[in-house]
């Protein structure tokens, strides 16, 4: 593929001797993909599943050659639609396949690139494992090769499955998508060795780095808001907008893919000439000093200290997508109105009454499941305190543990709320109407998240071990409120959810039953969870 | 004088580990105690139970007179802890993990902290990750030393200390007992051990072998002599207490047990004596035996 020339550049032959800068590049690729043994597999299977899956969730959604016509004329006429998933090339199943997940997979395949990339490069140094490695028998340009080699193997798989999976509607759209997204990916992989040359933190790395990609959908949504083809500027200056205009299953222009090619020539080129002009462990970006005093008074206060950028990515992202889902809210009401199957799995989803009712419903609760993934992450910081080693000596001093956990719970379950108030405010701001309304439609959410905390803490208090446990939690959630209403999966396996409770909202009546009811279980779930935390042995 | 800390038969399992077996350890207030073991032997399970961060299976342990379980809050605030390997969090400075530690124990002494930083040339404006673990160390130290308490539980804490930095600690610890505060200190560094402790106990495999102070343990150890002798040696083999005799001509190496180096030295007196030395068993050999005895039994 695209990607795989840059880095690969086969190892010398080798000379007794030179500077062998990559030498031990192949065993330290073996380390990668040993240590990536179950995430690269998963995000790739993961990927790929997206994608695969959906001609058959189009075809059920828009069976007919009429519908899909009918489909693209309307996304020609809409502009905040195209902002969200970009313009119809063509009404074949495989076009619209990549029309509906090309730029959804493309940021996968990326975020997958720069996350393998980051914690084969900076994250070693950081760490103060690289030295012992460089140590022996490791050319100075083996770690960033077998990093980026790394990721290669990932988007590689990802390209072949891709084109093995969708070669059934057209082996030439389908070898293009592969390598559009496989090189989406390798473009930001090699970004993120960039990034991983600047900063001496390899948090600040994957931040800089998902900024960028943050920046390319940005890019690309604005572009296709104004433009019906891709071809507005600020598209092309999209990575994300590259992988649209290869135009995979629509008269594909393999050219396109030059671009994604050279840019990860020219980004691999740049680590490397960084790589080569610092020291191990080094950055040119370097940490700025801290206060000689500190201030904070207690542990609560180093809780919020802790989890304050987090809280502040989170509600940024709430209040864009409150904003994005309210302004498309018109939009997405008339195409969907007009598609019979797609409005019943909206009502299905959604409320009953009017469909922009059942709209601003399923968003807030779209939002309200991925606040249940904020809490979790926010709980989960407990854990990593305390299996890194951080909350013993903070427990070996006058704080109690329940005060310690109640910093960090504060957080977890006041943000949740925070988070959802942000979402009712961007969803008034882009709809323009019903503040009132969509607060309460917001609000209504926030029991169910607490329900999916309130088990991470019990989790974290009585069977500390299965503590990520938590995770799976959420994302079974996630999937049957998601992926569950277009399965036609029996209710019982729906009513597993919290959120499955709910009143709709806007639209629905407000029922309190159900809502204090999950309030009263998320409130049982953290008082046994912290009933365990008190009695237990702190983890080494 | 109340004990700063009793533990009697403390008994903890992991699984199917046992890494406390029964252990006993006494520490008087206002004394230094060296807690000694090789790794493994359970030295930090012991404190961890002690800081009430991981619950007994059974015996007791009391700190400054309460359960450390149930009153951990309490007593940890007259208590100062330093881990052997210290954790900071990456974007916090040293200086404001210092004054949150201190805050967290109740109180800061500021001129204290202060003369501290400057005498462990610590720079606290430097971001948690940026330390070396040697600076690490001094962070957590000078947390503690800062900090008003009565008690200091401190595990294996001068490691990754330059020489110069190890002095500072001792000259630190030795400030501490002189206001009447308690030190517990976990270490493997004998010279600072026998430099600073006024009492120790030795531990191996969960529960206490040796205990007292360092004169008493001594006694219950060999001396070794060298002597340069004037005639042939005579009958030293068949004196009781005497181990690893090495005669070579008229010098004369051996070990003897520290309560027989009576008849050693008459029997070395009636063969004329030229030269001699005598040291006393170091802690080091003392320790040796008691972590070798599985190799070579006594």
């Amino acid at each position: 593929m695209t990607a795989t020339g840059l880095a690969a550049r086969p190892a010398a032959p080798r000379r007794p001797a030179g500077p062998r800068r990559l030498a031990g590049t192949g065993t330290l690729l073996r380390l990668a993909l040993r240590r990536d043994r179950v995430m690269i597999p998963v995000w790739v299977a993961v990927t790929a599943l997206m994608v695969l899956s959906m001609p058959n969730t189009l075809n059920t959604l828009y069976g007919t050659a009429a519908e899909r016509a009918q489909l693209r004329a309307q996304m020609a006429a809409n502009s905040s639609l195209r902002a969200l998933v970009g313009p119809v090339f063509d009404d074949s199943l495989g076009a619209l396949t990549a029309w509906r997940v090309g730029v959804y997979a493309g940021a996968l395949a990326a975020v997958t690139g720069l996350l393998v990339v980051v914690r084969h490069t900076r994250d070693e140094e950081e760490s103060g494992r690289q030295e012992l490695l460089s140590s022996g028998m490791v050319g100075r340009r083996a770690p960033l090769t077998a990093a980026l080699l790394a990721a290669a193997v990932a988007n590689t798989a990802l390209a072949v499955l891709i084109a093995a999976g969708l070669a059934g509607r057209g082996a030439a759209g389908a070898v293009a998508f592969g390598l559009a997204v496989g090189g989406t990916g390798m473009v930001f992989a090699t970004l993120a060795a960039v990034a991983a040359q600047l900063t001496e933190s390899a948090r600040l790395a994957r931040g800089l780095t998902a900024g960028v990609l943050g920046a390319a959908f940005v890019l690309r949504a604005a572009g296709d808001s104004a433009t019906n083809d891709g071809s507005s500027p600020l598209t092309w200056l999209s990575p994300l907008g590259w992988l649209e205009n290869v135009r995979p299953f629509a008269g594909e222009r393999w050219w396109v893919l030059l671009l994604p090619a050279a840019a990860t020539t020219v980004q691999a080129g740049l680590a490397y000439g960084l790589a080569g002009r610092r020291d191990l462990g080094m950055s040119f970006l370097p940490t700025r000093p801290g206060p000689a005093e500190g201030r904070l008074a207690g542990a609560g206060a180093l809780a919020w200290r802790l989890q304050r950028g987090s809280v502040l990515g989170w509600s940024t992202g709430f209040l864009l997508a409150g904003v994005v889902y309210g302004g498309m809210t018109d939009g997405a009401v008339d195409l969907v109105g007009d598609n019979e199957r797609a409005r019943q799995i909206f009502e299905r989803m959604g409320g009953h009454a009017g469909l922009t009712d059942a709209f601003l419903s399923s968003m807030a609760g779209m939002l309200g499941l991925v606040a249940s993934l904020y809490v979790v992450s926010s709980v989960l910081r407990l854990h990593g305190e305390e299996t890194s080693g951080r909350a013993e000596p903070v427990l070996a001093c006058a704080v109690g543990r329940l005060r310690w956990a109640a910093g960090h719970l504060a957080i977890a379950f006041g943000g949740t709320v925070w988070l959802m108030l942000l979402a009712a405010a961007g969803l008034s701001l882009g709809y323009g109407e019903r503040p009132g309304a969509l607060v309460a439609a917001c609000l209504v959410q926030v029991p169910a998240a607490w329900v999916i905390g309130g088990a991470a803490v019990l989790l974290y208090g009585v069977l500390p071990r299965l503590t990520t446990a938590a995770w799976g939690v959420a994302c079974g959630v996630l999937l049957l409120g998601w992926v569950g209403p277009s399965l036609n999966l029996p209710q019982t396996v729906l009513d597993l959810s919290p959120y499955g409770h709910l009143p709709k909202l806007p639209g629905g009546e407000l029922t309190w039953g159900p809502v204090l009811a999950l309030t009263a279980i998320a409130a049982a779930l953290v008082t046994a969870g912290l009933a365990g935390l008190r009695r237990r042995d702190v983890v080494a | 004088m109340t004990r700063a800390i009793t533990v009697s038969g403390l008994c903890k399992s992991f699984g199917r580990t046992r890494a406390l077996d029964g252990l006993d350890l006494d520490v008087e207030t206002g004394e230094v105690h060296g807690f000694l073991g090789p790794n493994g032997a359970g030295k930090s399970t012991t404190i961890r139970v002690l800081l009430g961060l991981l619950r007994a299976d059974a015996g007791a342990a009391q700190v400054l007179g309460r359960d450390p379980w149930t009153d951990a809050v309490e007593v940890h605030r007259r208590l100062a802890y330093v881990p052997g390997d210290v954790t900071l969090w990456r974007n916090l400075s040293g200086g404001e993990v210092i004054d949150l530690y201190a805050r967290l124990r109740g109180g800061v002494d500021r001129r204290r902290r202060d003369e501290l930083i400057e005498r462990f040339e610590l720079d606290p404006t430097k971001k948690g990750r940026t330390y070396s673990k040697g600076n690490r160390q001094k962070v957590a130290l000078v947390a503690a030393f800062a900090s008003d308490v009565d008690l200091l539980i401190l595990d294996e804490p001068t490691s990754g200390l330059d020489p110069l930095m190890e002095a500072v600690f001792r000259r630190c610890v030795e400030e501490e007992r002189d206001r009447g505060r308690t030190v517990l200190l976990s270490s493997h560094v004998l010279r600072e051990v026998e430099e600073l402790c006024d009492r120790v106990s030795i531990i191996r495999k969960g529960r206490t072998v040796e205990s007292g102070t360092l004169a008493e343990l001594r006694h219950l150890t060999r001396t070794s002599v060298t002597a340069e002798l004037a005639g042939p040696p005579d009958g030293l083999s068949r004196l009781p207490g005497v181990h690893d005799l090495d005669v070579r001509g008229r010098r004369v190496r051996l070990q003897v047990d520290t309560d027989k180096l009576d008849a050693v030295l008459r029997s070395l007196n009636a063969s004329g004596v030229r030269s001699l030395t005598s040291t006393p068993p170091t802690l080091e050999e003392l320790f040796l035996r008691h972590y070798q005895d599985e190799v070579t039994p006594r």
